[in-house]
């Protein structure tokens, strides 16, 4: 006869082994494993068919740090991450402190400000190809209006990448106004009322108070923007494709026209072991410096 | 009188703001209305000469609703796998206790700082080998596979907030834990089963890059995918691209504010509760 403890024992083990087994199997077949073998595929020379044989080593790393393109995808992704952080969420900010109070029409500007959220980076691109068109676009009317001839903004080298981070901007600082709005929410009533009755006006409020308060959320929109930029691609494509000759690439889209259109296996995965690394180095600096002071009441 | 001085400005700037988000939503569905020529002089009036056809020929177009569906499938596929999946692990480390439950639940953390892309050429690999690819599993397996770490984080801030109580109260009379993951934890967690379902529905509906390096039969593609290659037919024959463009636009748009409140409470969810 077994014991009511020992049933509730098994019981116990039969429920850990039948919910955990999908989700672990899935998540270490799909993902985990996937990213220790892009490392062990970096040394070789491979087309993914057979087993890889031809070790190369370092070469491709080495092919990469040596590759004018590569190297151009990786400013691009420092661009597009120094715009996100030092134009975009400030801004974003701003709006939140803007429309967190008892502003009338909050809740609708709120909800316009976070809609090209929603869109598909491809549709945002593809509108964006179509206001940037010289001949057709918005650009091309406003040029019009002043009787000028409109350029071709993506066709050209030096105003491609500006292009794109514009529509980076329009796309995600919506994201990041709703991520401090609902941290902004979550500020006690009290606090505020007392700076009121001590005399703080809003701007006062916002610097003393609020933002300080905000600082964990902060953190937060900074580390998903910083992890975001860095694997963009679907933004790219319809607008530039990573031209005119190849200078509007970023690292994923390097990956996926040098490594993935032409099969090279190898090679491509040492792109994709650099874009790790760099995350990885985000992530750890980002646990070390920016999220130590609330770590403790985090589990 | 400051105070409405700088009220003033403040609106100003936010009905600014808002234009500058309107304006090219709008510019794109009234494009889809127009004609080549208005399309070059008259970019932001109505069309002087409504065109339906550019809209009306994608709506018998087979393949634009094949694309529609396949993304449907994708989409629903996943989300029924990983709310499942994650909402099983996410109960177990929320209410089992067991020696390895702290560090299996930061294996699925840790990733989440896997980035897709250094994941695709291998994963490729991997669906082949599996025998997956030119099937739907191709795109679902993958999506579920990155889907479960953010999904699992949710459901277990949730369940970890529902009233001891009812647990123990449901042990107490023999309830099993997998009795009482389906008769109370389930039916109590409408919200954030919701919150989950909306945002893994989204990112699939919008994935571009894995249906791309998964899929080559065109019988397959996802919208994304099909919206593409129209680009690439009819490369600046605006009215049409934008047609397309509008008609995957409105029902996204419809879809967020009709879910709004599950959308926005999944993204900030995760930020403010700690």
């Amino acid at each position: 006869m077994r014991s009511a403890k020992l049933d509730a024992l098994l019981s116990r083990y039969y429920t850990i082994i039948i919910f955990l087994i999908p989700a672990l199997t899935i998540f270490t077949l799909f993902v985990v494993l996937p990213i220790g073998e892009a490392a062990y595929y970096s040394f070789f020379r491979w087309n993914g068919y057979g087993a890889p044989e031809k070790f190369v080593g370092f070469k491709n790393y080495e092919f990469l740090f040596k590759n004018r393109v590569f190297i151009l995808s990786l400013k691009n992704n420092f661009y597009i991450i120094a715009i996100s952080l030092f134009v975009q969420l400030p801004f974003a900010l701003l709006i939140a402190l803007m429309i967190s109070d008892k502003l009338r029409g909050a809740a609708f500007f709120r909800t316009i400000f976070f809609l090209p959220f929603i869109l598909a980076e491809i549709v945002t691109a593809l509108i964006w190809a179509y206001i940037y068109d010289g001949n057709y676009g918005l650009v091309a009317a406003i040029w019009g209006f002043f009787g000028a001839e409109a350029p071709f903004v993506l066709g050209d080298k030096d105003w491609a990448l500006v292009a794109i981070l514009i529509v980076i901007f329009w796309k995600f600082f919506g994201i990041h106004m709703m991520i401090y709005i609902a941290g902004l929410q979550a500020i006690s009533k009290e606090v505020l009322e007392a700076a009121k009755v001590d005399g703080a006006g809003p701007i006062t409020t916002a610097f003393r108070i609020k933002i300080p308060m905000l600082i964990p959320t902060i953190k937060l929109s900074v580390f998903l923007s910083l992890l975001g930029s860095l694997q963009l691609f679907d933004i790219i494509m319809p607008l530039t494709g990573g031209g005119p000759s190849n200078v509007t690439h970023s690292m994923v889209s390097y990956l996926y026209y040098f490594g993935v259109m032409r099969m090279k296996v190898g090679f491509g995965s040492a792109v994709g072991v650099v874009i790790f690394l760099i995350c990885l180095f985000i992530a750890i600096g980002y646990q070390r410096t920016l999220m130590r002071d609330d770590n403790e009441n985090k589990f | 009188m400051k105070t409405n001085f700088r009220t003033y400005y403040l609106y100003l700037i936010l009905f600014f703001l808002a234009g500058v988000i309107i304006i090219p939503l709008y510019v794109s569905v009234i494009g889809g209305f127009k004609h080549t020529g208005e399309l070059r002089t008259n970019s932001l009036g109505l069309p002087i000469d409504w065109k339906f056809e550019n809209y009306i020929s994608l709506l018998v177009n087979s393949d634009f609703w094949l694309f529609l569906w396949n993304s449907t499938v994708y989409a629903v596929g996943t989300t029924f796998f990983v709310v499942l999946f994650a909402s099983m692990t996410a109960f177990v480390f929320a209410h089992v206790k067991f020696a390895a439950n702290k560090f299996l639940y930061n294996y699925f953390l840790l990733g989440l700082m896997f980035p897709f892309a250094t994941a695709i050429l291998p994963l490729f690999l991997r669906v082949r080998d599996f025998g997956l690819l030119g099937t739907s599993w191709a795109v679902i397996i993958p999506q579920i596979a990155f889907g479960l770490g953010f999904s699992i984080i949710l459901f277990r801030g949730f369940f970890r907030q529902m009233p001891k109580e009812i647990f123990e109260a449901a042990v107490c009379d023999g309830c099993s834990y997998i009795q009482f993951y389906f008769r109370f934890t389930l039916p109590l967690s409408t919200p954030i089963l919701a919150t989950v379902s909306v945002i893994t529905l989204t990112g699939s509906w919008n994935n571009y890059l894995l249906p791309l390096i998964m899929i080559n039969d065109e019988s397959l593609y996802s919208w994304p995918m099909g919206i593409m290659v129209f680009r690439g037919e009819y490369f600046t024959d605006w009215g049409k691209i934008l047609a397309y463009v509008s008609l995957t636009l409105v029902p996204a748009v419809v879809f967020f504010f009709a879910l709004q409140k599950y959308i926005v409470a999944g993204l900030t969810g995760g930020a403010v509760k700690e």
